[in-house]
């Protein structure tokens, strides 16, 4: 089953080792700055990420901006996509959603945030 | 850097604002004294300032928590600085601590210059000899191996970094309950690490007394922020037998007690930065406090200090 993909942009080469149901990786994690039209945002903000269940369209991009002053990680539950370095206040990380399902992702370092994103055809 | 502490040490004698002021601002670390296998805990500005030697006791030690290098956002921009204020104290008691423990969060963000600036911060330190555990700020994208090729140097660990040690008969068990963290669960210690808990006190004899230390309480404090293990019970099952048991956490930046049999539960404050009472704040981010609001907010933490003949014990009894 093919899944989200997902790209980090400084270590996309180390990580080039892809998980199986993978196919290319597209996601970057970076510094807030103009942020796309018509990205689909999911804000961490008091240790929660809001939306917590995001409905996007097969093929359209998913940005997680961390707005705490805790660092926090972006990681499928069932490790479908790449999960994300630890991103400090105000940076990124982006992902391309693959094969319609619903993937459920959690911060690995406070694991009681949770989130969802449903993939639509 | 100590001129605010040195100021503080020239005016009147500790009383318990000055010194919950003291603490929140310039971090601290308790002083544990085992004396007939009961902890005592006595607080470093104490000791310092009112001169007063140690008793003689069969060992003492030091706990600091989450020093966090490498955050400097509003709550406080210069952490090394609280960090360096935390050792001036140590240096400062009249009988050194025979080791440190430090139950985590050294850094910020596990980053190789945030552990080399805690370093060499810590030269300054008279004490040289340290015990560490990991907290989840140490282990954020290597899975801890930087932390544990710095920090078990003395120790001889196993797994993803646990270990145990005797001193003078009291048998100490650093724990790692940050890594392999489940969704939407707590800190874990994990099947591998518990069966070596078990094995690790099988052959102790129930009059030793145990000290156990861990980033993340092993007891639940507040399961909605994360603060908590979810198989402490386990582990805690394994020492149930002994007659003295404490357990020293951090990772939640405010003292919390808790007395259960002969468990005594005890959370230290951060060097860096204060967090809120559990379910006081939309979340358990850093709490942004002015000067003269953050005395009365510590006072809230529910510490209360009872002064022994020789020792000031820190014991929360309202925590239930």
């Amino acid at each position: 089953m093919t899944t989200l993909i997902s790209r980090i942009r400084i270590t996309a080469l180390l990580c080039s080792i892809s998980f199986s149901s993978l196919s290319a990786l597209a996601g970057e994690t970076k510094d807030a700055g103009g942020g796309g039209a018509m990205e689909n945002r999911i804000e961490i903000k008091d240790f929660a990420f809001n939306p917590q269940t995001l409905k996007v369209k097969s093929g359209e991009k998913i940005t997680w901006v961390n707005r705490d002053e805790e660092p926090h990680t972006v990681v499928s539950v069932e490790k479908q996509f790449k999960k994300s370095s630890a991103l400090d206040t105000d940076q990124e990380f982006t992902i391309t959603a693959g094969a319609p399902g619903t993937y459920t992702y959690f911060c690995s370092v406070h694991p009681k945030m949770t989130g969802t994103i449903v993939v639509e055809k | 850097m100590s001129d605010y502490i040195s100021h503080d040490h020239e005016h009147d004698g500790i009383d318990r604002r000055g010194f919950l002021k003291c603490m929140a601002w310039a971090g601290t670390g308790v002083l544990w004294t085992v004396s007939g296998g009961v902890l005592a805990s006595k607080t470093l500005a104490e000791i310092a300032k009112a001169g007063t030697p140690l008793p003689a006791t069969d060992l003492s030690f030091l706990q600091i928590s989450d020093s966090h290098i490498g955050f400097s956002k509003e709550a406080n921009k210069d952490v090394t600085a609280t960090f360096k204020i935390a050792l001036d104290r140590i240096n400062a008691m009249p009988t050194p601590p025979s080791f440190l423990i430090h139950t985590g969060d050294i850094t910020q963000l596990s980053k190789p210059e945030e552990f080399d600036t805690f370093d060499e911060v810590l030269k300054s330190c008279r004490t040289k000899d340290v015990f560490y555990v990991p907290g989840e700020h140490d282990v954020l994208n290597d899975g801890g191996k930087l932390y544990r090729e710095r920090y078990l140097k003395r120790v001889e660990a196993k797994g993803s970094g646990w270990y145990s040690f005797n001193k003078n008969g009291v048998h100490f068990i650093g724990l790692v309950n940050v890594l392999d963290l489940q969704a939407g669960g707590l800190g874990q210690l994990g099947d591998e690490q518990l069966e070596w808990l078990e094995a690790d006190v099988k052959g102790l004899g129930a009059d030793t007394p145990v000290v156990v230390f861990a980033h993340i309480p092993l007891w639940t404090v507040y399961p909605q922020w994360g603060w908590g293990t979810s198989d402490s019970e386990r582990a805690l099952g394994y020492l149930k037998r002994f007659g003295s048991v404490t357990v020293l956490n951090g990772h939640i930046h405010q003292v919390l007690q808790k007395i259960e049999g002969n468990v005594t539960f005890h959370t230290a404050m951060s060097t860096a930065f204060p967090q809120p009472s559990p379910g006081t704040a939309p979340s358990p981010g850093p709490m942004k406090v002015p000067a003269e609001k953050l005395r009365s907010l510590l006072g809230l933490t529910n510490v209360e200090y009872k002064q022994g003949k020789t020792a000031l014990a820190i014991i929360d009894s309202n925590l239930s």
